[in-house]
This record gives structure tokens, sequence and C-alpha cells, in this order.
């Protein structure tokens, strides 16, 4: 077979996806970075100002402490639902009704919009009328969401509820996908679980937890319907998400320069920390 | 390998469905009993919220425009993706990892960041408030993501397979299609799944992009939470409502997927 055939048959193939991406991710990417380097007075007049947005918001303690309380909220969902869906695919049934049965209960969540998920999670903190509140108080604890420890906890277990199933589902493909021979070579090494987990489990599950991490922090670190919904930001801004203030400041204020930039910003954090879990979890694939 | 029982699934289960009871439970209970006291189950259950959302034009179009879009987006990401995870799969050629993780990079891309320059671009094309507007934009995070997907099933099919089927005396669109859709058909079921729960749940995007005709639930619950004192059974059962769609799909894929999560795709 001739290679040079080969390749361009590829772009062949390649051509109709590479179509749709440039309609709805290239050319608005391009947008954004048009805006980010030019102010518009109204109308269709765009004036270049160079870097003067990027020095703006790098300036401005509110993208900062937007950038961080995203960056925190990240970590935590992902210190929890990892290990939390990594440990429940351990033990899910493999086989059976119980099996499909788990797969359908587990799948509810994720298929939940997002301003359901909103509206569900504020009717659980209604006073007087919410589960939440109800078991709270039976604690003896005072739930009040204006308190920021609070509404912290609340978003942090809504995010838990909404996606650790993700985690779980593509954990339990991948625990499935083990050929039966390791496990048995396994066994005549008379391997313990946790030498069956560290040595065997766990390499195997490489690919699909760097998935599972990629595609959670992505979403989580640009949480937008859900948490506004139930605290609308507060108490003060402290659950106030980058993705809240890029949407506020492109459509309230309608500074399409300072969203622009905060947008371009937010790319290049997104893709090196991205850039750097796949270095750090698959070595092999980049290089 | 053969499982001991475990308490940890049925108590992951019981947390993730009390609050959809709740849901439940709240959806057919009165304003009057919400504010009343704290009951666990309704006292005089009605079917008032449901009633008026099924009769309500708008509000029962909300579900069927999320369901015509985002079909429409499962399928332009399953055709499109289809031929280029292929070509990932199984070529190589000049840029061709720069381009996977390009593509990645796209999935990365929030809804939130491509807002303003989709309402312009589907202003300028005169597509506001269709179901194509909303199926397309959904296309940067379902695209590269049922790329992914595809390739790393198609990739667990040897190459042999391509070879044999020539031999066979197979053109290449009989081979695509009679030979390597039916092999990667529990593939396809786990794309599909991916990205119609995607397209399912987002609400920034489908919201700003139509007005009337094409607006799907969650912009009507968003816009009469802005509007009304919330009126909290009316939104739990337009919530309870808009789980059903997925529950179906779960329902009758639920072997393809089953079969499509254990077939390693992963390793």
């Amino acid at each position: 077979m001739d290679t040079k055939e080969h390749s361009l048959a590829a772009y062949g193939f390649l051509a109709p996806a590479l179509a749709v991406m440039a309609l709805c991710a290239v050319v608005p990417m391009g947008f954004v970075a048009y805006y980010s380097v030019h102010d518009t007075f109204g109308g269709n007049i765009f004036i270049w100002v160079g870097l003067d947005w990027y020095r703006q918001v790098f300036a401005s303690p509110e993208f900062f402490g937007a950038l961080l309380r995203s960056l925190l909220f990240s970590a935590i969902v992902l210190a929890i639902e990892v290990p939390l869906g990594l440990y429940i695919a351990l033990r899910l049934p493999t086989r059976g009704l119980m099996s499909s049965l788990y797969i359908i209960l587990l799948a509810i969540p994720l298929l939940t919009p997002t301003i359901v998920v909103g509206y569900l999670w504020k009717a659980l903190t209604i006073t007087d009328a919410g589960l939440l509140d109800e078991a709270a108080r039976w604690f003896g604890l005072d739930y009040n969401l204006n308190n920021t420890v609070v509404a912290w906890v609340t978003l942090v277990l809504m995010d838990i509820w909404h996606w650790t199933s993700l985690v779980v589902l593509l954990c339990f493909a991948g625990l499935r996908a083990i050929p039966g021979d390791y496990y048995r070579a396994a066994r005549i090494d008379a391997a313990g679980k946790w030498a069956i987990f560290r040595f065997i489990q766990l390499p195997k599950l490489r690919l699909v937890l760097l998935i599972a991490i990629l595609l959670r922090f992505m979403d989580s670190f640009m949480m937008y319907t859900e948490g506004y919904v139930i605290t609308r930001g507060g108490p003060g801004v402290s659950t106030t998400f980058l993705s809240r203030q890029l949407v506020e400041t492109a459509t309230v204020e309608f500074n399409l320069g300072e969203a622009g930039a905060m947008s371009i910003i937010y790319f290049l954090i997104i893709t090196g920390v991205s850039f750097a879990l796949f270095r750090l979890i698959e070595p092999r694939r980049v290089s | 390998m053969t499982r001991r029982f475990s308490f940890a699934p049925p108590l992951y289960a019981l947390f993730l469905m009390i609050p959809i009871y709740w849901l439940i439970v709240m959806s057919v209970k009165t304003m009057a009993e919400i504010n009343g006291a704290f009951t666990f189950y309704p006292r005089a259950p009605t079917l008032e919220n449901f009633h008026f959302i099924l009769n309500d034009a708008s509000w029962f179009n909300g579900y069927v425009n999320a369901t015509i879009y985002v079909t429409l987006n499962v399928a332009i990401s399953i055709t499109v993706a289809v031929p280029a995870a292929y070509a990932f799969s199984r070529y190589r050629f000049f840029g061709g990892r720069a381009l996977f993780f390009g593509l990645l990079a796209f999935r990365m891309m929030a809804p939130a960041v491509l807002l303003v320059p989709f309402v312009q671009i589907f202003s300028d094309l005169q597509l506001i408030d269709t179901h194509i507007a909303v199926a397309i934009a959904h296309g940067f995070f379902n695209v590269p993501l049922a790329i992914w997907i595809l390739e790393g099933f198609i990739s667990s099919i040897p190459k042999e397979i391509d070879e044999i089927a020539r031999i066979d005396g197979y053109g290449f669109p009989r081979f695509f299609v009679k030979v390597l859709l039916p092999l990667i058909a529990p593939g396809i079921a786990v794309a599909s799944f991916f990205c119609f729960m995607f397209s399912w749940i987002e609400t920034l995007l489908s919201n700003a992009l139509t007005v009337v005709h094409a607006k799907p639930i969650g912009g009507i619950m968003s816009r009469a939470g802005n509007v009304l004192a919330a009126d909290l059974p009316l939104f739990a059962a337009a919530s309870v409502l808009g789980l059903i769609p997925g529950i179906i799909l779960i329902a009758f894929m639920r072997k393809h997927l089953a079969r499509g999560f254990s077939m390693g795709r992963v390793t």
C-alpha cells in the first residue's frame, strides 16, 4: 500500500468533522480572540487596543477571586469524585439483573439537565420544607445558605450527586475490559486484593481515569447553571465562579473585550492544566 | 471476577435516589402543603402541575424542542465522527496527532466562552431560534468527544479485518457499512449516549440561541423562574418530566450500553 494515498484519504475522512468544527468551534473562537484585542463603541466599529484588555483583566481582583474559587471548586470535587467513583466501580456487581439495574440508576443523575439539577437541589434546601434543611435540623445544625461554608458544601454535594456516576461508569467499563487471565495469573501468584488493585487494575485504568479526570475538570471548572440557580453567586461573591463572571461581563456589562480576554486566559489555563494531567497520567501518548 | 456483596453500591444508589424521590414528592404536593409543615410524603397528592405542563403549548413544546435539537446533534456528531475516528485509527498522516489533541482542546471550551460569538454568528446566518443552530453549537463539545470514543472502538478492531474485506471484493463503502459499522455498533451506542447526555443537559447556549419556536424546557423554566415567585411544585413537575426522555433512552439502549461499556475501548 502506498502511504501517500493513505494520508490523502485520511483528510477526506476528516473533512466533514473539520467542517462542523470550523463552524461551531474555530470561527467562534476566532471571534473571541478578535474581541479580546479590540474595543467597540456599539455598532460594528472595532478599534485595535492591543493587549489593554489583558492588562485590565490581570489587574482585576474580581477575576482572580473567581479564578481561585473555580480552581478550588474543581480541586474539591475531583478529590472526592474520582476516588469515590473508582471505589463504587470496584464494588459494583459485574453481571446479572442487579448489574444493569445499577447502570440505569447511576445514569439518571447524568441525564438530568443542569437547570433541573439546580431546581432539584434548590428544592432540597428550602427552609422548613427542604430535606437538607430538615436533616441539618435533625443533627442540631443550622442550615443557612447565607453562610459561605453551607453554600459551598451544598454545591459540592450537588456536583458529587450529579457527576460521580460518570467516573463510576467509565471505571466500570475499564474494569470489565481487563482480561480474566490477569486475575488468574494473580491468583497463581497468590496476590492479595491490594496487589491486584495496585498492579493490575490501576495501571489498566490509567486511560479511563484520565478521561474521567479531564472531563470532570473541564466541566466543574466552568460550572454555570446549577450553582447559579441555588446560590445566585452568593453569599456576596463567595460562589461566583469564572463562568458566571464571564457571562456577566459579556452580556450584562456588554464588555466584549474584557470578556474575550478572560476567555482566552481561561482557555490557556485549562489547556495547560489538561496537558499537564495528560503528561502525568499517560506519558507515552504525548511524546 | 465475581465479587462478594458490598454495601457501597446500594448506599450510593440510595444517595442518588433520595433527591429524585424528593423531587417526585414535591411535584405532587400543593404550594400550601409545602408552605405548611415538613412532610415526608404528600398528604393530598395532586397531578394538577403535570396537567398544566402537558396542556400548555409552550411548556409542552419545550420538551419537543429539546428532543429535536438533541436528536439532530447526535445524528450530526456521530455521522461526522465515525469517518474521522476511522482516519485517526487507521492512517498515519501529517498533522494527525496535533489535530487529535487540537480537537480535544475545543472540547475543553466552555459554553459561556462561546456564548457571544454564537449569538452573533447564528444571527448573521439568520438561524437564531432554530433547532439546527443549537444542534450545531453543541457540536463543539460532542464532535471531539464522539471522535475520541469511536477512535478507541475502531482501534480495538484488528486492521486485518479491513484487508480481508478488501480481498473478499468488498468496495470501501460496502466494507464501511456492512462490516465496520456493525462491528462498532456498541461504540456508536456509547458515543450516542454521551452526545445525547451532554446536549440534553446543556442549558446556557440552548437558551440563548432560541426565542420561541425552538425554546427548550430549560429555557422555559429559567424564564418562568425569573418572572414568577418560584412555584416549586410546578418546577418539580417540569423537572420530573425532564428526566423521562433520559430514562427512556437508557432503558432502550441498556443492552448496547452494557456491551459497549465492556468492549474494552479503554486499555
